[in-house]
């Protein structure tokens, strides 16, 4: 009996390809998603240190890395940006949960 | 090849058998009747004659956990438990099967709760039955000790890469002093190899992910190539089956005929209790009653032809289960032999025996011959009944 024609995918079910998070996209899940503040954000990057995945847009194009925002893509709204966002600018963050509207 | 002549219990023969293997890792959780094998190779360890690391982990399921991580770090890996200790290995057993880790472990039968009961039967390996593992079983310390030795080479086959299980039955076989013969220690592991990963967690130039998100998407690719490995499994069992009979002079193949060739009537079953059937088959014998024995040794993957081929055109068939499927239509071993046998006329019953160690005497087995002579006479006989139990 064989089931596949073709089998080209690896033992187990491993994954040999690195960085590939990347390519699969996993923002479906939210129900509350970060909501980008530009005018408060300091450029600190913590959001980008703790963010468990790759949803931190980042530029680095420029003399300094900059934060241009969420990638939703990969964002599964698990707070921890907003929660690590420092309020540096009179209190207020730069990252703030809402509710996503569908 | 010379071989030394030993007398040793079931838990110490397997435990130098895995020892001879020379795995680089153990992890288990003691439980009865299991216990004294994990004893004798922490001794082992302790002496300085087996360099194995052995981590002592707090539950099975993290005994599995364990063997799961070094496994996949590339690492020659056993673990070892019983009954309740096997049904909390659970989530992990399925797993180890998935990521096609050729592990080992000793499954020394014990019911399963409730109420609780130390003694054999076959109720734990059968709830792991479809996890995806080769389910072996032993008629004695001997068989144990061998399969424990062929366990490796067969789960370790490139074209196999599952984990494998070593049944034998518990108090009867694990601390039942028996004579066996064992492989010199060299001769041992020139059969059994040096191990070779297939992938390996701990290669930093070849960065790899083990266990992720599998989803609609490629979930059942991945289930279709398990199946696929598993249907390669009974050529690869026979043929290593083989090499150990020319090497050590006991043959094994994926069941044993006892006394077949011209029975009209064939027992089958599983672990000890073919001992105690042979005889008795003997005392019919010399009656002149045709009747034999099917010994599964392998079942999982079940033997579905060979089993189909065996039993083809015999006039009565008791298929003997030591342990209940609740709900199904008899055992799980009778349920199994059954549908092997869909087409063919051959009359068939089933019997439940020897539940939470319940002895399995020579009276019973000549109680099932004697319905064995009824059936192949023609006459209707019960679909599956208790055996051994007080009415």
């Amino acid at each position: 009996m064989s089931f596949l024609k073709n089998d080209q995918l690896h033992e187990g079910g491993i994954i040999r390809e690195a960085g590939n998070a990347h390519d699969y996209s996993t923002g479906d899940w939210r129900t509350f998603v970060p909501e980008f503040k530009e005018e408060n954000c300091i450029q600190c990057m913590f959001c980008w240190i703790y963010c468990p995945d790759s949803a931190i847009d980042i530029d680095t194009s420029g003399p300094k890395p900059e934060m241009k925002g969420i990638l939703l893509d990969h964002c599964k709204g698990c707070g921890i940006c907003a929660h690590e966002c420092p309020p540096a600018k009179k209190g207020k963050s730069a990252l703030v949960m809402v509710r996503e509207e569908k | 090849m010379e071989q030394k002549l030993v007398a040793l219990s079931g838990n110490e023969a397997v435990a130098y058998a895995f020892k001879q293997a020379k795995p680089h890792v153990a992890a288990a959780f003691p439980i009865t009747p299991q216990t004294e094998m994990m004893h004798k190779y922490a001794e082992f360890v302790a002496n300085g004659q087996s360099s194995t690391e052995m981590i002592l982990v707090e539950s099975e399921h993290s005994a599995m956990s364990a063997a799961v991580g070094s496994a996949a770090a590339g690492a020659r890996t056993f673990t070892a438990t019983s009954s309740a200790g096997f049904a909390l290995m659970w989530e992990v057993v399925y797993i180890a099967a998935s990521l096609r880790l050729p592990i080992c472990m000793a499954l020394v039968n014990r019911a399963l709760s409730g109420n609780i009961n130390i003694h054999c039967d076959h109720s734990d390996s059968m709830g792991g039955r479809d996890a995806g593992w080769i389910h072996l079983f032993a008629e004695n310390a001997q068989e144990a000790y061998d399969n424990s030795i062929m366990a490796w080479r067969i789960a370790e086959h490139m074209d196999v890469r599952l984990p494998t299980m070593v049944n034998y039955d518990g108090f009867i076989i694990s601390h039942t002093a028996d004579a066996l013969k064992m492989l010199n220690d060299d001769a041992a592991y020139d059969f059994i190899g040096d191990y070779k990963a297939a992938y390996t967690l701990l290669d930093p130039e070849n960065p790899i992910t083990v266990g992720p998100l599998d989803l609609t998407d490629y979930y059942f690719e991945h289930k279709a190539s398990q199946l696929e490995a598993y249907e390669r499994v009974p050529g690869i069992v026979a043929s290593v089956s083989e090499e150990y009979g020319k090497l050590t002079g006991r043959h094994y193949d994926l069941c044993e005929e006892y006394k077949m060739d011209d029975a009209d009537m064939v027992m089958v079953m599983l672990g000890s209790s073919a001992g105690t059937a042979k005889d008795v088959i003997d005392e019919y014998r010399e009656k002149g009653v045709k009747v034999g024995l099917l010994k599964i040794r392998m079942f999982r993957p079940f033997p579905v032809q060979l089993i189909a081929e065996k039993l083809a055109g015999r006039k009565a068939v008791c298929v003997l289960d030591r342990s209940a499927s609740f709900g199904g239509q008899g055992g799980p071993l009778y349920m199994e032999t059954r549908s092997a046998m869909y087409g063919q006329k051959v009359p068939m019953h089933g019997y439940i025996y020897g539940l939470g160690g319940r002895d399995f005497d020579l009276h019973q087995v000549r109680t099932v011959i004697e319905n064995l002579k009824k059936q192949a006479s023609g006459k209707e006989m019960q679909d599956v009944s208790l055996l051994g139990v007080r009415s």
